[in-house]
């Protein structure tokens, strides 16, 4: 692997809920332009990890660092404002408003106006108007739903509302994407699209990490994998060295009865 | 065609005193329109980021103390031997002073209590038109508590090379109201169908998503709260310079109460929905009146909101909407087309 610069650094991070430890010590890297997916049996941690790269939950030891900036103590949305974005495992679209209108909304980091400006319709805010308006139908088309696109997102299909999902993530222009699940729910042919579709995003420049439990699109898809188990990093490496990890097949397999 | 309505109707509205002579009905539309402006600047909370202010009259009714103090001065004792005098200032500066104040009063409520929201944000709200209520009537140096106050003067437009025009004529207070309410709901259009009014739509029904992708909530309620008061301001100065005389009553719950009615009535989220639901409730009372003992008058009124709502469960204006859009594109339109009605349209 050729090295990279370092985009987030996860340094000793540990979230426990009372008595419950959600992870007990993560630290790993993500590097600039990588695709990085974290798996791990259900309840291991990785949307726990989520939450707290983004702004969701505070850790309770420990930091995330993005590109320089410590994320500790910031808000969701200032997380986004650098550039920060995530999908969610389930609802992620805002369900009574067209596809269009929720890449608009979507669109809100780029479309900042003076409030003023907006309510006067003065021509700077109707020239942002239009562009954003540009870049809806860009996005749209780009991920396929040019048809769909004045229906309202809680009428489309499971795996059209992820895609919407994706492009709403988009559309807030990131620099690293962090995906929950994306392919949950989707069939084969959906599935093999949305890898083609995350590497035309990562061909962008953009940064991403994966949380997934479709294994064959997990290695097909990633750089490099890290697995967790119970709150633990137990493995780290490229697709290849993941598959031959004898405490990967342990963690997904059961070691028999030895495990009590 | 929406042009075409929104048009129609206002041309409707301006003709009204025109025709109608009684100034009987002429006072009711009057007191009726003020009540719309607050109904619609209620709507832009309720109906637009999903919070409910239970105490909006507080800001009503704070523009019209403003506002009449502002006008009348006052002469009041500070701790610390200090005496606060002010001399009267024109009514137009009151109505300004109102909408300022009431907006301030606006952020800090909001500011309060849009941290943890919901159930949260209803309680702060009528607690703080309480508190208000019980300044008012208890702070008698300065707004002559349950005597209230009076001869408060009628609005004076500056004109500039004629004077002033000084509108005493029911006529004259009906435009003023028209041409105000007018400009209350193509502030709200407009605010709505910028990028403002979209990361408020994106709070209401998604929070988590529009936080994911960088909308503020704090802010974004916070400023929805602060331009829906000082509508609701400007409102309560209109009614304070109409009537000329207030007294803590106005701060009563059951003005909120009616702003809520009329917004639900007409349809919550629907810029035309306080209007039309403020028109009739704001005129129900006048025309039961005559018809039904004072007892029968409440419970008619009471009747005709659930018959409303039973028939029409949107409120009046998106169900309507709903129903004739799918007229005309046949079964193929389902829910979404009413949802729609506030949406991605370009402002008129």
């Amino acid at each position: 692997m050729t090295a990279r610069s370092v985009a987030m650094t996860i340094d000793q991070v540990a979230v426990r809920f009372g008595g419950l430890v959600a992870i007990s010590d993560m630290s790993f890297t993500v590097g600039e332009g990588e695709i990085v997916s974290l798996i791990g049996p259900n309840g291991a941690g990785k949307t726990t990890a989520f939450n707290v790269m983004t702004g969701f939950l505070t850790p309770s030891a420990g930091r995330v660092t993005y590109q320089g900036t410590t994320l500790t103590g910031l808000k969701p949305h200032e997380i986004a404002d650098l550039g920060l974005i995530r999908t969610f495992q389930r609802t992620s679209v805002f369900p009574n408003d067209t596809v269009y209108d929720n890449l608009l909304i979507g669109l809100h980091r780029q479309g900042r106006v003076r409030l003023l400006d907006a309510i006067l319709g003065l021509s700077g805010a109707r020239a942002s108007e239009r562009r954003l308006r540009q870049k809806a139908s860009e996005l749209i088309e780009w991920v396929g739903l040019e048809r769909r696109g004045h229906d309202a997102a809680g009428s489309l299909s499971y795996g059209e509302q992820r895609l919407v999902g994706v492009a709403l993530a988009l559309a807030a222009e990131p620099s690293m994407l962090l995906l929950d699940e994306p392919v949950s729910g989707m069939n084969a042919s959906e599935t093999h699209r949305f890898v083609e579709l995350i590497r035309s995003v990562r061909d962008r420049g953009i940064t991403i990490l994966l949380v997934e439990h479709d294994m064959p699109m997990v290695m097909t898809v990633s750089d490099r994998i890290v697995v967790l188990n119970y709150g633990r990093i137990i493995a780290e490496g490229t697709p290849e060295m993941i598959r031959n990890d004898p405490a990967v097949i342990e963690a997904y397999l059961g070691h028999g009865a030895a495990r009590a | 065609m929406r042009t075409v309505i929104t048009i129609l109707a206002v041309a409707v509205l301006a003709s009204v005193p025109l025709w109608l002579r009684d100034p009987y009905l002429l006072n009711a539309l009057i007191t009726t329109g003020i009540f719309v402006i607050g109904a619609m600047s209620l709507n832009l909370l309720l109906g637009f980021t999903g919070q409910l202010s239970l105490g909006h009259i507080a800001f009503f009714g704070i523009g019209a103390y403003v506002s009449a103090l502002t006008s009348l001065g006052f002469d009041v004792g500070l701790p610390g031997d200090v005496r606060l005098v002010h001399t009267p200032w024109p009514p137009i500066a009151g109505l300004l002073l109102a909408i300022i104040v009431a907006g301030l009063c606006g952020y800090f409520v909001g500011l309060l209590s849009f941290r943890v929201r919901g159930a949260y944000f209803v309680i702060v709200t009528i607690s703080f038109a309480e508190v208000v209520r019980l300044v008012a009537l208890n702070w008698v140096e300065l707004t002559q508590g349950p005597l209230a106050l009076t001869n408060i003067p009628s609005i004076a437009l500056p004109l500039p090379g004629f004077g002033e025009l000084t509108l005493r004529t029911k006529m004259q207070n009906y435009y003023l109201v028209l041409v105000v309410a007018l400009i209350a709901y193509l502030l709200i259009a407009r605010l709505v169908h910028s990028h403002f009014g979209r990361a408020m739509r994106g709070l209401m029904e998604n929070e988590t998503l529009a936080v994911s992708v960088g909308i503020d909530v704090t802010r974004t309620l916070t400023l929805a709260a602060v331009i829906s008061a000082a509508i609701a301001g400007a409102a309560g100065s209109l009614y304070a310079h109409y009537i000329r005389i207030i007294d803590p009553e106005v701060f009563a719950f059951i003005n909120t109460v009616t702003m809520v009615i009329m917004v639900i009535s007409g349809g919550k989220g629907s810029l035309a929905g306080p209007v039309v639901g403020g028109l009739i409730f704001g005129l129900l009372p006048v025309a039961l009146r005559p018809v039904m003992a004072p007892e029968a008058q409440w419970i008619a009124y009471g009747g005709v909101l659930m018959a409303i709502l039973f028939v029409l469960p949107r409120g009046i204006v998106p169900s309507l909407a709903l129903r004739f859009a799918r007229r005309r594109s046949g079964a193929s339109a389902l829910a979404p087309v009413a949802l729609t009605e506030t949406g991605a349209k370009e402002p008129a």
